[in-house]
């Protein structure tokens, strides 16, 4: 081989190489960044992971919002029309929550099976349903309010 | 009236887009001199009567007509002047027509500002803008039309979704599309230039200033909304990986990538292929970005507006944009044989290296942007966290931050490594000093601070070094005189990133946050600040109830003292609350207050602190860039008549 050539094969590995394990990182880095959305039947069917985050996403039950305490710890129901699960959250709660809203939440379970919640995300948009939650509720689509 | 007319003006300026993509395209190529020579007036035409239509929905938006569906949706009367007007591009429909706008005003400006491109070329470029015109304009009147009468009307408008009345997003739209649509030129020039077989250094020089104002306006655009989601959306955080934020970046990074591989196309002549490549792809992940934002294939805080049926027509146009360009280059690429090799341990190969990490660090954006989107196609739902961006972005630029220092000082064509380690093995033992010592200066030792600093100091050296550089054996006058402003657009772009560095890694390791129950009078302490909450009271203002808090902040030592109202708003068409934070902006840190809700009884409130040092940093550095930008593009050899540049001309320019 010319040295031209050697040097353009050196070249060449050296970019396959880098590729590689460029590929294998980023792939290795996502696994472990995903975190799966499930709905409260399949959190009370036990399908989600114990002690690793997930999101779950729901509407907030009506009349369900407390604050156990005095801190800032609230405490509300998620359901998706079938089953409920409790959320409790230390922090503040962003604009659009309130009851009967769809929100998702980042977080894992406890002993007791509530979920314990790092973050909670209500869109900003009155009109606006997660596309996670778009196929669960069909019935209220429907009444959706018409402003004028 | 007003809205026919809109709308009658938008589908004329259909047609005549029609007539500007495909009457030069075929005068150029049966060289019909007659044909060719419609292409200007054709985009100026085009950019009357989109304007003309944006004027009309405008007009209806000012004059509260709201028979206009669009209007009613996205105006009250109520609404204050300034958003009467940004609430024409709030939603949707004006979206698009302003994209269509911005399109039109580039279109126009390459019909006008490019004296020194030889005529066939200009009327291709122009004739490949018309079809991107085409498919925008298509879009909008098939599936989005903004002119949609409501009969009969209403009498009141649903009012601005009070998240977009606020000055920092009203501007940020124009900006950011000025950026994504602007790579549209340098997509034209490249399409353009594979269609005529002419890839060469003049085709680069033509379209490097448009590919840098372009990514200045990117640049401003997504600084602008960074900053508004910090002060806005109530949650201190600048940057979130959200797939719409994501889907600005990509078209950013590649459109940097694109701008340094123009600039090896333009002084050397090599890698003419992967630039052409570059300025396809660059376009198509602005596409891809409208795509994103507009089909609701994505959960974001941006989908705003989602609907599948308009998510197929843009994602067929993609698929018809990106297949259709790949296309024509699988053709042409074997005729972008570059005469040159090129040598590693060189700027060339500096640069290079450069696109490479750009684009990698790209794809894996994309990887983890579009990762759940197949995943559900396949019936999961997952969601890719920032622990994924935030590590890959980390690790791959990081090696970009070194080859910054190297790249400016490194020769062109070859160089020796025995010159590379005598000139910069000074400034990497400063750097790692500074660095050393600032970290040492800081309340707690952080490696990744160390790093930061290291990395930010080593560029912000290395400019001055290329400066000195460029100095030596010069007098002061002749080297400032005879210095071209480009140089002083790539300093000024890499100081940026230094400075956007140290935004980052200061605010990211050492910012403070609190979340707390406050009752009136209590005191809390905050990163050396006293934080005294005073309650609340009702204020009544435009179109909104404000309740507003009073907190005085007070520095343990010195007397310093600032009072501070973060505001919980409720708009009264939408009920919507908003969160309007208080902030104490300097130069060295930001102090943030917002309200969360109500707790109880005695008038507590929940109550968010933050201690953010250094995060002007962050979009001081993208400003800084994008003055670099502006001084790149204003490089008089762009100016200069194309092709054989007379010696009288250049003794006319120089003699200035």
């Amino acid at each position: 081989m010319t040295p031209a050539r050697k040097k353009r094969l050196a070249l060449i590995l050296l970019m396959v190489v880098g590729v590689a394990v460029g590929v294998g990182f980023a792939l290795k880095s996502l696994d472990e960044n995903i975190m799966f959305f499930f709905t409260p039947t399949e959190v009370m069917a036990g399908k989600a992971p114990k002690n690793k985050l997930f999101r779950m996403g729901g509407m907030v039950v009506d009349g369900s919002v407390s604050r156990p305490g005095d801190g800032l710890t609230v405490q509300f129901d998620l359901t998706d029309n079938e089953k409920q699960v409790t959320v409790r959250y230390a922090g503040i709660l962003p604009d659009l929550f309130r009851e009967g809203q769809g929100i998702i939440a980042n977080g894992k379970l406890d002993d007791k099976g509530d979920f314990i919640a790092q973050e909670v995300l209500a869109k900003h948009d009155e009109n606006y349903m997660p596309p996670e939650l778009a196929g669960m509720h069909k019935s209220e689509d429907a009444q959706a309010e018409d402003p004028y | 009236m007003v809205p026919e007319i809109g709308h009658f003006a938008l589908i004329i300026a259909l047609c005549i887009a029609f007539v500007q993509a495909l009457v030069p395209l075929a005068g150029t190529s049966l060289g019909v001199q007659r044909w060719v020579a419609t292409a200007v007036p054709a985009a100026l035409a085009q950019l009357l009567f989109v304007g003309i239509s944006y004027g009309c929905l405008t007009w209806a938006f000012l004059s509260h007509d709201f028979s206009v569906l669009y209007v009613a949706q996205n105006s009250n009367s109520e609404l204050p002047l300034i958003y009467r007007i940004s609430g024409v591009w709030g939603s949707h429909e004006g979206s698009l027509l302003l994209w269509a706008l911005v399109l039109a005003l580039w279109t126009g400006a390459v019909a006008v500002f490019t004296p020194n491109v030889p005529r066939g070329m200009r009327a291709r470029v122009l004739a490949v803008l018309g079809l991107v015109s085409c498919g925008f304009l298509l879009f909008i009147i098939l599936t989005s039309n903004p002119f949609e009468r409501l009969l009969p009307a209403a009498t009141q408008g649903r009012d601005l979704n009070p998240l977009l009345q606020d000055i920092g997003l009203a501007i940020h739209p124009p900006m950011l599309y000025l950026g994504y649509v602007g790579f549209a030129v340098a997509f034209a020039f490249s399409i353009a230039a594979l269609i005529s077989g002419q890839v060469d250094s003049a085709w680069a020089r033509w379209s490097r200033p448009w590919t840098n104002v372009a990514w200045l306006f990117l640049t401003l655009g997504i600084a602008l909304g960074s900053w508004w989601a910090y002060y806005e959306l109530g949650w201190g955080g600048w940057w979130f990986w959200d797939p719409v934020e994501n889907a600005s970046f990509m078209p950013w990074l590649i459109g940097t990538a694109l701008m340094h591989s123009l600039a090896i196309t333009e002084k050397r002549g090599t890698f003419k292929a992967w630039t052409a490549l570059l300025a396809i792809f660059a376009f198509a992940l602005s596409l891809l970005g409208t795509f994103l934002v507009r089909s609701g294939v994505l959960t974001s805080v941006h989908a705003f507006a989602s609907d599948p049926e308009r998510g197929v027509f843009i994602l067929g146009f993609l698929v018809l944009v990106v297949g259709g360009s790949l296309t024509l280059y699988a053709w042409r690429a074997p005729l972008l044989k570059s005469a040159a090799q090129t040598q590693l341990l060189s700027r060339d190969g500096a640069l290079l290296l450069n696109n490479i990490f750009l684009a990698v660090v790209t794809s894996a954006i994309l990887l983890g942007t579009l990762y759940p989107i197949a995943i559900d196609a396949m019936g999961g739902k997952i969601s890719v966290g920032p622990p994924y961006f935030n590590l890959m972005f980390i690790l791959l630029t990081a090696p970009l931050g070194v080859l910054m220092g190297i790249g400016m000082i490194v020769r062109w064509k070859s160089d020796s490594v025995a010159r590379l380690k005598s000139k910069l093995w000074l400034p990497a033992l400063l750097a790692l000093t500074a660095a050393a010592l600032l970290t040492w200066l800081l309340p707690v030792w952080y490696w990744a601070a160390f790093g930061g600093l290291a990395m930010a100091v080593w560029i912000a050296i290395t400019v001055v070094l290329a400066i000195h550089e460029r100095m030596r054996n010069r007098s002061l006058l002749s080297a400032l005189r005879s210095t071209p402003a480009g140089f002083y657009g790539m300093l000024l772009g890499h100081l940026g990133i230094a400075v956007f560095i140290v935004g980052v890694t200061l605010t990211s390791l050492y910012n403070k946050e609190k979340d707390l129950r406050m009752a009136p009078g209590d005191t809390y302490s905050v990163a050396g600040y006293e934080f005294t909450f005073h309650g609340v009271r009702q204020f009544d203002i435009d179109n909104y109830v404000a309740t507003r808090g009073g907190f005085s902040v007070r520095a343990e030592d010195g007397d310093f003292r600032v009072d501070l109202f973060p505001e919980k708003r409720i708009y009264r068409v939408q009920t919507m609350p908003m969160t309007e934070a208080a902030i104490d902006a300097g130069l060295t840190r930001d102090l943030f207050i917002a309200l969360g809700e109500p707790l109880g009884e005695g008038g507590a409130w929940a109550v968010r602190i933050y201690y953010k040092p250094f995060v002007r940093w962050i979009w001081l550095g993208a400003i800084i860039m994008s003055i670099g930008g502006l001084f790149a593009a204003s490089d008089r050899r762009y100016r200069r008549l194309a092709r054989s540049p007379s010696r009288a001309t250049d003794a006319v320019e120089q003699s200035r």
